[in-house]
């Protein structure tokens, strides 16, 4: 959490903005655990993680548009669902990512 | 007003303990609130009913660390993350099986505190390692200073400093409490404890012979099976 904070105030100081994705609930095997964080900054700075690497470039992706619209969301990845992500998780669990620009 | 940000650094830089409260489905998805052990709060969910709901549900939650997702009874689920400072282990004797047990609970993500009233035992150079050095009698170091996050591993084998560390844990809401010694010393304890009034059922929150029995003969070996049985206990509970 402390690296995170860090990066979030280096961005904050550069006048960016930022958007945070948050594991809220996991199904089955994943690689992170509930509360698990990655942000993301309006120039493309990214820290954390929120799985074992398979769905940080669509979480990225929600981040800038979240950033964008100012939306909070509730994504869905899993691998029997079809979600308009269109990425899975190999280990065949199911996460919930709230993604939220910071307030 | 503080950013909600704001709210959850301050409270990661400090260790005081806050939890935010987020609407996840099936209500104003994304309104958010902060939520202190006191009852205290910061914003609302937009309706007084959920609000209280929530922080009814929150509360607990925030007391022992947890972070999930809830639902209400209004049917609304929320996102309750707690921001707490690592659970401590408090062990009560500066004797190798706690120069070992600190090192390793560091690495596991403890806060460590070892506390012994013999200065020989409890020197900065044989705990360097550690968070919280304390030289004074264990029941004093101790008094106070257990949460339902706490655990107690007792080390000293010593009645004088393991009875009054006992006494003080068994009194508190600690989420886990380890006394060294064999199944005869033990029982020992036990009835010292039982003749003091101390009930059954309380005693039985003693884990003792402690540890996880996996024939540890070092004590190495022995810090590795008291951890893991701290872990298990904080995971899964008493019955584990």
């Amino acid at each position: 959490m402390h690296d995170i904070i860090e990066a979030i105030d280096r961005w904050l100081a550069r006048g960016e903005r930022v958007a945070v994705a948050t594991v809220v609930r996991t199904m089955g095997s994943s690689p992170r655990q509930v509360g698990a964080k990655m942000a993301v900054s309006s120039g493309g700075a990214m820290i954390g993680s929120v799985s074992g690497g398979c769905i940080e470039g669509a979480v990225f992706e929600a981040c800038q548009e979240a950033i964008a619209t100012g939306q909070t969301r509730l994504l869905h990845f899993g691998v029997a669902d079809e979600t308009a992500w269109e990425v899975g998780l190999a280990c065949g669990g199911s996460v919930d990512v709230l993604v939220e620009p910071l307030r | 007003m503080s950013t909600f940000y704001e709210l959850v650094r301050e409270a990661v830089r400090s260790g005081r303990p806050l939890a935010t409260i987020t609407v996840l489905t099936d209500g104003p998805v994304g309104a958010k609130m902060a939520l202190m052990p006191d009852g205290q709060t910061v914003g609302d969910l937009g309706d007084a009913e959920l609000t209280s709901q929530a922080v009814q549900a929150a509360l607990p939650l925030l007391v022992q660390g947890e972070t999930q997702a809830m639902t209400l009874a209004s049917g609304t689920t929320v996102f309750v993350e707690s921001f707490v400072p690592p659970p401590t282990l408090f062990m009560v004797g500066g004797v190798h099986i706690s120069i070992a047990l600190a090192a390793l609970a560091k690495v596991v993500g403890f806060r460590t505190v070892v506390i012994d009233a013999r200065e020989a035992f409890a020197t900065g150079e044989r705990f360097a390692h550690v968070d919280e050095l304390v030289i004074a009698w264990p029941d004093e170091a101790l008094a106070g200073r257990l949460d339902a996050r706490s655990s107690v591993a007792v080390l000293t084998h010593d009645p004088k400093l393991d009875d009054p560390a006992l006494r003080v844990a068994l009194r508190s809401p600690a989420r886990y409490i380890g006394a060294l010694g064999s199944p005869k010393t033990h029982a020992r304890r036990l009835e010292r404890l039982a003749a003091e009034g101390f009930t059954a059922e309380e005693l039985a929150r003693i884990h003792g012979p402690i540890g996880l029995p996996i024939g540890a003969k070092t004590p190495e070996e022995i810090a590795l099976s008291i951890l893991a049985q701290v872990v298990q206990v904080g995971r899964r509970g008493r019955t584990a």
